[in-house]
């Protein structure tokens, strides 16, 4: 192809309009949402949890999760009598099937969703060299896919183990807290296929969320707190075997 | 002057720098997308790309716009607290248009012993049951109505 300089001359204002469109990137999708105005996380009522393993199916229908990869998933505890710091753990196929019958007689069972703990201090988004995680006004720790180099930093430094490299796109990929769904006045996907409510998305920010009264009159923890992450996932009933 | 009269080196290097530094805030401006650093050190339309994601679980709220009936019954029951799309799968594509894609036909003997085969780990309040002595082999709907379990009468093939 031929371009004669009045050709060019006459392209080169519509290609630099292409490049301002490029540089100004994609209008705001929810208007009528305002980031300040939420501070999300989440409740785990483990006395709720039933194992089902719905949760884990939801967010890989809802997001699209690569087999074999999980943005939340279900461990099973076995815990013998006295022996706290030796728990044994087991979650084929990060409960997406459901789990076997039970493994050793005697002890304590119990159920664990995990998931990100949307950190408000989070050792992930610290860590990457080029400001494609973050975390958002409304407190969700999220990816930029097109910012991404896949350089891992983020999986090594998550103290819960969190993240994971998507073999397709090669980079880090994570629970958004349903970020396209909750911005929507939705809930999110594992919350809306829990059958048993063990699951709560919470908005700190809402007076009215019922999570205030539920942080006020029991005895809620966090995982690791002693690394300091500022984690929002709440977790009810919590075993002090749980790493 | 007779100072400067050797200077033009350094006005040589100076003009070097200058013209590194215009490079570089020129570079700068077109390689830097707009929305960085709008709410921090990230590229602030990011939020709204992954807001942008589609939904594909619809929601409570847009399956009791028209299943009132169904919703009505389920109320009554014990799987009140049991949302339509953990069993019925996701359904976003159904609300949008009711007519094409028609949620499928549900397995109970898959469907039910997800939660209620018995598992130790499972919390005792739970109600659980050994499902291949409990039913002999019968489709739990013989005997329970999915969306209101206790209630036998209810129940449909």
């Amino acid at each position: 192809m031929n371009i004669s300089r009045r050709h060019f001359l006459i392209l080169l204002p519509a290609a630099a309009a292409a490049w301002d469109c490029v540089l100004a990137g994609t209008p705001e999708a929810a208007p009528n949402y305002t980031l300040t105005k939420h501070w999300w996380g989440m409740l785990v009522d483990i006395s709720k949890c039933i194992g089902c393993g719905n949760c884990v199916r939801a967010c890989a229908t809802e997001n699209g999760v690569p087999d074999g990869y999980f943005r939340t998933w279900v461990e099973r505890y076995h815990v013998s009598d006295y022996d706290l710091p030796n728990p044994t753990v087991d979650s084929p196929d990060g409960g997406k099937n459901g789990f076997p019958p039970i493994l050793g007689a005697g002890g304590k069972n119990f159920f664990v969703p995990k998931m990100c703990n949307h950190c408000a201090d989070s050792p992930c988004t610290q860590v990457c060299p080029v400001g494609a995680t973050f975390i958002t006004p409304d407190g969700v720790v999220v990816v930029d896919k097109k910012y991404c180099i896949g350089c891992r930093y983020c999986i090594q430094a998550c103290p819960y183990g969190c993240r994971f490299l998507n073999p397709k796109t090669q980079t880090a990929e994570k629970c958004t807290l349903c970020y396209h769904r909750i911005t929507k006045g939705l809930t999110t996907a594992c919350c809306e296929a829990c059958p048993t409510g063990a699951r709560q998305l919470a908005d700190l920010k809402n007076p009215n969320d019922p999570i205030h009264a539920f942080l006020r009159t029991h005895s809620v923890q966090v995982l690791k707190p002693y690394m300091a992450t500022g984690a929002k996932l709440f977790y009810n009933d919590l075993d002090g075997s749980v790493r | 002057m007779n100072r400067f009269k050797d200077a033009e080196h350094l006005l040589r290097v100076a003009l070097v720098f200058a013209v590194g530094i215009l490079a570089f805030v020129i570079v700068r401006a077109v390689l830097v997308p707009r929305s960085f650093g709008e709410y921090g050190h990230y590229r602030g339309n990011s939020i709204a790309e992954i807001a942008a994601q589609p939904v594909v679980f619809a929601g409570h709220q847009a399956c009791e716009d028209c299943h009132s009936d169904i919703v009505a019954l389920k109320n009554k029951g014990k799987h009140v607290g049991v949302n339509c799309e953990a069993c019925h799968g996701a359904l976003a594509k159904h609300t949008e248009d009711p007519g094409s894609p028609q949620p499928p036909k549900l397995d109970t003997a898959i469907l039910c012993v997800r939660c209620h085969q018995v598992n130790g780990a499972r919390p005792k309040s739970f109600p659980q049951v050994v499902a291949e002595e409990h039913s002999s082999g019968l489709p739990c709907e013989t005997c329970h109505q999915p969306h209101d379990p206790l209630n036998d009468a209810g129940a449909k093939p």
